[in-house]
C-alpha cells in the first residue's frame, strides 16, 4: 500500500498540467512495471525500455482514464499490451515451460545458488528464481496476484479473462511453482 | 473425492479467501480433525507467505528520471470521446444508408412486376447489359449525389482538423 496521496489525486494534477507529479506515479509502480516486463524478456536494458514506453503510453491516454477501475490495473494492462507489442517486433523467444533451455537455465542458477550459497541462502530469493523459471504466463499471474495487489477480477481485466479462468490458472501456476521448487532447490530449502 | 489435487485446489480457495461460507465452514472442520489437511495446508500456507514476500525487480537509478524527459515531449492528448464526433459518424452511415436504399430503389424500379410467376426464368448471367444499369441518367445522379455528399463530409473532416491544430 502507498502512503501519501492517492493516485487519483496525483493523476488529477497531472490532467490539471502538473507534469512533475507524474513522477510519484513512476516511482511508484516503476518496479512493479519493470517486473511485468522481465517477465515477457530476459534482457533488463530491453524490459526497461518495455516499462519506460509502457509509462509514457499511460502518461499520453492519461484523459482516457475514467477511474472505473484502479489506476494500477488500467496501468498493467497498458504494460503487458506494450510487452507484447515489443515481443511482435523484436521477435523474442518467450520463456517456455517446456523449452530445453529452461531446465539448462535452471541448472546453471542452481549451480549459481550452491557456488554462492553464503550470500544467496534465503528461501525468497529461491521462490524469485523458481518464478523466473515458469513460462510468461504463470509468472505473470503469479506476480499480478502476490504483488500487484490485484483481485482475480482485475486480473481477468488486465488478461482478457474470465475471473474462474484466472483461479484455474493462478491454481496451476502456483502447482507447477511448487514442482519447480521440489525439482530444483529440495536440497537448499532442506538446508535452510 | 479427497484426491490430493482436489484437497490443494480447494485449500488454495480458503487461503485466498476466495471460498463460499459453507465451504469454508467445511474445510474449517476438516483441519481440526484431519491430519493429512492440516499438513498439506501448513505446506500450502508457507508457499503463500513466501509467495507474498518475494521481491519487486528494480529498474535503474535512472529510470524515474528517463521516463520524466520522455513526458517532457509530449502532450496529454485529448479524451478519445471528445475527438469521435458523433455527428461525422451519423453522417457517413446516412451516406451508406442512402447508396444502399438508393440502389435497393433502383433494383426493384427495374423488376417487371406484371409477369406471371414462372420461377425457371433461365435468366443469363453473361446474357445481361451491365452497361445499361451504368449509363442511366438516374444512377449518374445519384452517383453525383453520393460523390458530393461524400466530398462535404470529408470537407467537414479536414476542416475540424486544421481548427484543432490551429487552436493546439
Amino acid at each position: 500500500m502507498h502512503t501519501g496521496p492517492s493516485d487519483n489525486e496525483i493523476l488529477s494534477r497531472v490532467l490539471q498540467g502538473d507534469q512533475h507529479a507524474y513522477a510519484e506515479i513512476v516511482k511508484r509502480y516503476q518496479s512493479f512495471v519493470f517486473t511485468i516486463a522481465l517477465k515477457y524478456t530476459p534482457n533488463r536494458e530491453d524490459a526497461e525500455e518495455i516499462a519506460q514506453d509502457a509509462f509514457v503510453k499511460a502518461y499520453r491516454s492519461l484523459a482516457d482514464f475514467r477511474g472505473e477501475s484502479k489506476f494500477s490495473t488500467w496501468l498493467y494492462t497498458i504494460a503487458t499490451t506494450t510487452s507484447l507489442t515489443f515481443l511482435r517486433k523484436k521477435k523474442l523467444d518467450i520463456h517456455s515451460l517446456d523449452n530445453e533451455k529452461v531446465f539448462e537455465a535452471a541448472d546453471s542458477l542452481d549451480s549459481g545458488f550452491r557456488a554462492n550459497q553464503v550470500e544467496q541462502k534465503s528461501r525468497i530469493t529461491m521462490v524469485n528464481k523458481a518464478i523466473g523459471l515458469l513460462s510468461t504466463d504463470d509468472a505473470q499471474i503469479i506476480t499480478l496476484f502476490y504483488k500487484g495487489e490485484q483481485s482475480l477480477e482485475e486480473i481477468g481485466q488486465i488478461l482478457g479473462l474470465e475471473p474462474n479462468t484466472v483461479k484455474v490458472r493462478l491454481h496451476r501456476a502456483r502447482q507447477r511453482l511448487k514442482d519447480k521448487m521440489e525439482k530444483y532447490f529440495t536440497a537448499e530449502l532442506s538446508d535452510l | 473425492m479427497n484426491t490430493q489435487k482436489n484437497i490443494e485446489e480447494r485449500l488454495w480457495s480458503y487461503i485466498d479467501g476466495t471460498s463460499e461460507v459453507e465451504e469454508k465452514s467445511a474445510i474449517e472442520q476438516l483441519l481440526k480433525e484431519n491430519l493429512e489437511w492440516q499438513r498439506k495446508y501448513k505446506e500450502l500456507l508457507d508457499i503463500n507467505q513466501l509467495l507474498h514476500s518475494t521481491e519487486l525487480e528494480e529498474p535503474s537509478m535512472r529510470f524515474t528520471r528517463n521516463v520524466m524527459e520522455e513526458i517532457a515531449k509530449y502532450k496529454i492528448a485529448p479524451a478519445t470521446k471528445t475527438y469521435i464526433n458523433k455527428r461525422i459518424i451519423y453522417g457517413i452511415g446516412a451516406f451508406f444508408l442512402t447508396m444502399i436504399v438508393g440502389f435497393l430503389i433502383y433494383g426493384f424500379g427495374q423488376i417487371d412486376w406484371s409477369a406471371n410467376g414462372n420461377l425457371n426464368t433461365g435468366i443469363s448471367l453473361d446474357k445481361i447489359d451491365f452497361s445499361r444499369f451504368f449509363n442511366n441518367t438516374y444512377v449518374n445522379v445519384f452517383m453525383m449525389i453520393n460523390v458530393v455528399l461524400g466530398l462535404m463530409l470529408l470537407d467537414r473532416y479536414l476542416s475540424k482538423k486544421r481548427d484543432e491544430a490551429r487552436h493546439a
